[in-house]
């Protein structure tokens, strides 16, 4: 066999590891049932669950515990499918975040009853966005 | 009479027509030009002639484009859509700079005007090139500007102008009353980018995405006109520039990100960043072939493939990132302008034009035949190319799992496929490696490059460099409390390629010249850079934990470790071998060094404009008197003060910066204390908003004069009362009685002095309250009972005002942007040598 033949394997060796790992670390979306009945059968993997906060009659943000120290809340989401989800969150509030138009938690349940999200991305409602103008500098 | 404020069309109508003119004398340069390199001996002159003249009408129209747009900014033309969502009256010129390139249409102007520099410049310095090379040039220029055409042909819509009125872009019911209705002030630039690096760094990335163009456009040329070999030599020291300045856009994107983002680092394999590395690595693995290819005629084939490889993963990292397949992945995505279609048009194109090129003639291209022996150069550096495009393939890959969902959905399918979810960790495993096996392969090669080698030889030149850095990576190890089997090796690996690319540099400099030093520079560079990296985020630690000793609602919450830590104001915090005293908040003044406490300074109501309400001073100068107005840097900017001390003794105050924009919500940047090896990055992650605060209820105290007692657990004490003759803003009249009461509030080593007014007018009362926003504290005097010689104070509680920071000690991070100049210094000397190897071969009449 050549040296080429060689390198020429180890390189698609390589490249299979690394698509491999990707596929095998790749998180996924679920939903908070889904993700519930992975722990179930003990699978702790971290996924992203996609939804919003849940919010009263009035419109406002409801459920947001703050912790007395500050750095760290619960909060209620509810994901896609309508199912609600008491969430924890090990960092202080995120300044924007009862305005995020959608969440994406990334985390798991830690027990039947909690989710524990080691991550949040929050769409916000952007500036460039804007479709309406606003009222101020009218 | 003409209203104030008509709408000014003309300077859009200019602009849009540049558009135009830029995109069409793009189209008629790409057909003269082919003609140009078709054309006769007799003819050529003519062509040539015509086609820079096509070129310059280009250029001129693209940079007339430029203007069009940066008028409108600069003289606040908030009846353009860009103008208004980009920028306001506030901005200070150099930020509006940065609003130029806020949006995209900006961005791709100033990609296009960077396109238009370099083509100028290869037009005057090449003689054979610059046919070939200007077509690929001008059909690029060709689908960028339709980027930005704004043209509607049907439902067809070709490009996103930035010349839209704001009354076309958006529909508001103002617009049905007053069509030529102008906002007062448009919407602001995005606080983050209102940065020095946002100015600077938007310009060298583009010129880096731009730069990437020339290799390519001297490959196709070369594979055109069947000069397969020839493209190289015109070609590297471009693909060198490139890599210099794709490799400078990214360290000030990590550096703009580590001073003004507060995600505790200067990366984040964000697919942004990602977007721009991997380009990179792939053309610095291009360089590395293409120099192989020179000295030995090897390595072809894989030069061509890089070459376009570079070229196309920067369209495809503009497509990812501008075409809104990201969603919710990248923190800083940009939405979707309807380009998409467009932007894969324009990357299939040249990619089917490039691989067709090259496929047709595959065959035809040089290889050497011979296998390249274990001991030769050849070998190292396509294993190192190798390496390098490996890198690339494991962090382009993940990058794109969005695209790949979007592909799956749009056959019918159904992916839920999403980014790993710990980003770091997971590029970490294997980043990681590649570069410790780069480093050492860039060790190995430069022993391989500059010398003839066979297994003694090598054995030979190596054992020194081998034993010093085993040597130097000891005592790292050990001085640097090193003990993690992968970092040794990180740090063996580095050290090894320091030492042995020192010893070939020390060579170079005696035999020869400075000019061929590019190669162990940027090499001696790169192990800092991870030596770098490796401490000051392998070892980056947290010192922010939070011990105030609370018991939490679950015990396992106690676990976890809360990385945050809540500063009361005034209160010392312990932070690892600091103490903390959170001190208040400041803002920004013109003409005053520092910052200036917000006690000081009371709004009046107008941008940007305060009143000092003592004297302000700073490093012993009076800079303002009492009742002086004085005007603020960027109001909405909050600097909190943040004292540390060690065993009681003051070492250093830090100020990190929060914004409270009403846009985009809380800003945070933070503040590092830089030492020699290490820096102390801080920001704040949660304030109190205490503009507006809800008060508790009432209570109420009777003090006598002298008395001593608790508000919360402030000891204060009533000094007594004092008759007054005058009340700031108020006039006393004849009759009145105001009597002030004066407390003395102590909170920690703090005295603060609160006097609560109690006014008599015809039997009426008034009361003036004092309020105390860092205590969160208001104080009413609401009666004075004179028979039992006591006052009694209304007391309402807010809390006090507090900051929740993190604190995060990086070690070594300076090697890391000491190896960063180096390697760019590196760049710069290959460049030059490169260059002027080709100039000598042009003037000799051997261009090609």
């Amino acid at each position: 066999m050549k040296k080429g033949h060689i390198i020429g394997l180890g390189i698609i060796a390589v490249a299979i590891i690394i698509i491999m790992s990707m596929i095998g670390d790749a998180s996924t979306y679920e939903s908070f049932s889904n993700a519930k009945a992975m722990k179930t059968k003990g699978d702790d993997k971290a996924i992203h669950v996609v939804g919003q906060l849940k919010k009263g009659q009035s419109g406002n943000v409801e459920g947001i515990e703050i912790n007395e120290d500050k750095t760290s809340f619960y909060f209620l989401m509810v994901d896609n499918e309508g199912t609600e989800q008491k969430v924890f969150y090990n960092e202080p509030v995120p300044p924007d975040f009862s305005r995020a138009e959608q969440v994406v938690v990334i985390g798991a349940y830690k027990d039947q009853d909690l989710f524990v999200a080691d991550k949040i991305l929050m769409k916000c409602p952007s500036k460039y966005q804007e479709t309406e103008l606003k009222t101020a500098g009218m | 009479m003409i209203p104030f404020n008509m709408i000014n069309t003309f300077i859009g109508n200019l602009g849009h027509f540049a558009l135009i003119l830029a995109f069409v004398s793009a189209l008629i340069t790409a057909y003269s030009y082919y003609q140009y390199t078709i054309a006769q001996e007799l003819d050529k002159a003519n062509w040539r002639q015509f086609s820079r003249v096509t070129f310059y009408i280009h250029s001129f129209a693209s940079i007339t484009v430029a203007f069009a747009l940066f008028e409108i900014i600069y003289n606040h033309r908030f009846e353009y859509f860009y103008a208004y969502s980009h920028s306001s009256k506030a901005l200070p010129v150099h930020y509006m700079i940065s609003s130029f390139w806020e949006g995209q249409e900006g961005a791709f102007i100033l990609w296009i005007v960077w396109n238009v520099v370099l083509g100028l410049v290869l037009i005057h310095t090449n003689k054979f090139w610059e046919g070939p090379v200007m077509i690929v040039f001008a059909l690029v220029q060709a689908f960028l500007v339709s980027m930005i055409l704004g043209v509607v042909i049907g439902d067809l819509k070709i490009g996103s102008s930035p010349f839209i009125l704001l009354r076309d872009a958006v529909s508001a019911p103002i617009f049905q009353i007053n069509p030529d209705f102008k906002p007062e002030d448009g919407t602001g630039l995005n606080p983050l980018l209102q940065n020095i690096w946002m100015v600077i760094h938007p310009p060298t990335l583009f010129l880096g995405y731009a730069s990437t163009l020339v290799p390519f456009a001297f490959l196709m040329g070369g594979l055109a006109t069947k000069r397969y070999s020839e493209w190289v030599r015109p070609a590297l020291p471009w693909a060198q520039f490139s890599a210099m300045i794709l490799g400078m856009g990214i360290i000030m994107g990590a550096y703009w990100a580590y001073v003004t983002l507060n995600f505790g680092g200067y990366w984040n394999w964000d697919p942004v960043e990602n977007a721009v590395y991997v380009p990179w690595l792939i053309m610095v693995a291009a360089i590395h072939t293409m120099i192989t290819f020179k000295k030995s005629s090897t390595a072809l084939k894989s030069s061509i493939v890089l070459v376009i490889a570079s070229f196309i993963l920067v369209l495809y990292a503009t497509f990812l990132v501008r075409s809104g397949v990201l969603g919710d992945s990248s923190v800083h995505s940009f939405t979707d302008l309807g380009l998409s279609g467009q932007l894969l048009i324009y990357m299939l194109f040249f990619l089917f034009i490039a691989v067709f090129l090259a496929a047709k003639n595959w065959k035809h291209i040089p290889t050497s035949d011979k296998e390249a022996s274990v001991y030769s150069r050849e070998f190292w550096i396509f294993i190192g190319a190798t390496t390098l495009a490996l890198m690339a393939f494991q962090v382009i890959l993940p990058t794109s799992i969005p695209v790949w969902n979007a592909l799956v959905e749009s056959f019918g399918g159904i992916s839920n496929m999403a980014p790993p979810a710990d980003q770091i960790g997971f590029y970490t495993k294997f980043q990681l490696w590649f570069a410790v096996a780069v480093a050492l392969l860039t060790a190995v090669g430069q022993f391989f490059w500059w010398n003839k080698m066979d297994p003694k030889a090598l054995r030979e030149a190596l054992v020194m460099p081998y034993i010093i850095s085993v040597i130097i990576s000891a005592l790292i190890i050990v001085f640097g409390k090193v003990y993690d089997i992968p970092y040794i090796i990180v740090v063996l690996a580095s050290v090894f390629t320091i030492v042995a690319n020192s010893s070939i540099l020390i060579k170079l400099l005696r035999k020869s010249t400075f000019k061929l030093a590019g190669g162990s520079l940027a090499h001696i560079g790169l192990g800092m850079i991870l030596i770098g990296i490796m401490f000051s985020s392998g070892y980056s630690e947290i010192i922010s934990y939070n011990l105030s000793g609370l018991t939490y609602s679950n015990s396992w919450e106690e676990e976890m470790n809360k990385e945050h830590v809540l500063l009361w104001i005034n209160k010392p915090t312990q932070i690892k071998d600091y103490t903390a005293v959170y001190r208040g908040r400041q803002k920004k003044v013109v003409g005053v060094p520092g910052f200036v406490n917000v006690k000081q300074l009371k709004s009046t109501g107008e941008i940007n404009e305060a009143i000092a309400l003592e004297d302000i001073m700073a490093r012993g100068r009076t800079y303002f008197s009492k009742g002086d107005k004085v005007n603020i840097v960027l109001e909405e900017n909050d600097y909190f003060q943040i004292d540390y001390y060690k065993d009681s003794v003051y070492q250093f105050s830090l100020n990190p910066m929060s914004q409270f924009n009403t846009s985009m919500g809380l800003i945070s940047s933070p503040d590092s204390k830089r030492f020699v090896n290490r820096d102390l990055y801080t920001y704040v992650s949660a304030i109190n908003d205490y503009e507006d605060p809800e008060w508790r209820e009432d209570e109420f105290y009777e003090v006598a004069p002298g008395e001593t007692f608790y508000i919360s657990d402030f000891v204060t004490t009533f000094e007594g009362g004092e008759v007054l003759s005058q009340v700031d803003g108020l006039d006393l009249r004849e009759g009145d009685v105001a009597v002030k009461a004066k407390l003395v509030v102590m909170d920690y080593d703090v005295e603060k002095r609160l006097e609560p007014v109690f006014i008599i007018r015809d039997n009426q009362v008034g009361k003036i309250a004092a309020i105390d926003n860092e205590l969160g504290v208001k104080v009413e005097l609401e009666n004075i009972k004179p028979e039992t010689n006591t006052f009694s104070f209304k007391v309402n509680r807010y809390q006090k005002d507090y900051v929740v920071l993190k604190a995060i000690l990086m070690p070594q991070i300076n090697i890391l942007w000491a190896g960063t100049i180096l390697m760019l210094i590196g760049f710069c000397v290959a460049i030059y040598r490169r260059y002027d190897e080709f100039k000598k071969m042009r003037d000799k009449g051997m261009e090609a």
